[in-house]
């Protein structure tokens, strides 16, 4: 999993039914530090984050565990806000 | 997923059976914005996405997990069609209402 930045929200009416019901956010790879270190991508949302939060992020097929008993097609899901981070 | 920006279509005559039928498209990854300034990237698509539209593409092993793609021969599958973009407020793309779009 890596650290992401919340950026901004993604609406598509014509879409696989299964991913009904379920929001997709803009999401920025960031550093420990916050700064942008990546390629922003689209993630589904399994925790309601929203603009602005520091969240952590799944990728591969892994992010199509998001949400329990279901499996969604997705590479990349938002499942933790972050609180605080130390080092 | 990543936004990308269907720019072309992919013919193949010879291909393996299970892909016979549907469409192959050529896509550009693409920013927020809408601009295709990434990687081209050969995807299935199973919404009827046409060229010049901002699409939601899936890559790796998810991607069969789209439809009914089970154990498909794909590793990037065309799953929406993006109609907005927003952040902070802002609208940065909206469909039919950008240069690219055809």
């Amino acid at each position: 999993m890596r650290l992401a930045r919340v950026t901004g929200q993604v609406v598509a009416t014509q879409k696989d039914p299964k991913l009904e019901g379920i929001r997709l956010l803009l999401v920025e790879p960031v550093d420990e530090n916050g700064r942008a270190a990546g390629r922003t991508m689209v993630a589904i949302d399994a925790v309601q984050a929203r603009e602005g939060d520091l969240v952590y992020v799944v990728s591969a097929r892994e992010a199509s565990f998001a949400f329990a008993g279901r499996q969604v097609p997705s590479d990349c899901a938002i499942v933790g806000k972050v609180d605080a981070v130390s080092a | 997923m990543e936004l990308a920006r269907v720019v072309g279509t992919v013919v193949a005559t010879r291909k393996e059976p299970r892909l016979r039928g549907f469409k192959i498209l050529l896509t550009q990854l693409a920013s927020p914005e809408g601009s295709a300034d990434g990687a081209a990237v050969v995807a299935l698509d199973s919404v009827g996405a046409g060229v010049g539209e901002l699409v939601l593409l899936v890559r790796g092993s998810s991607a069969r997990l789209a439809c009914e793609l089970e154990n498909f021969p794909v590793d990037a599958v065309i799953l929406g069609i993006v109609d907005r973009v927003t952040a902070g407020g802002r609208t940065l793309f909206v469909k039919g209402q950008d240069d690219a779009a055809g």
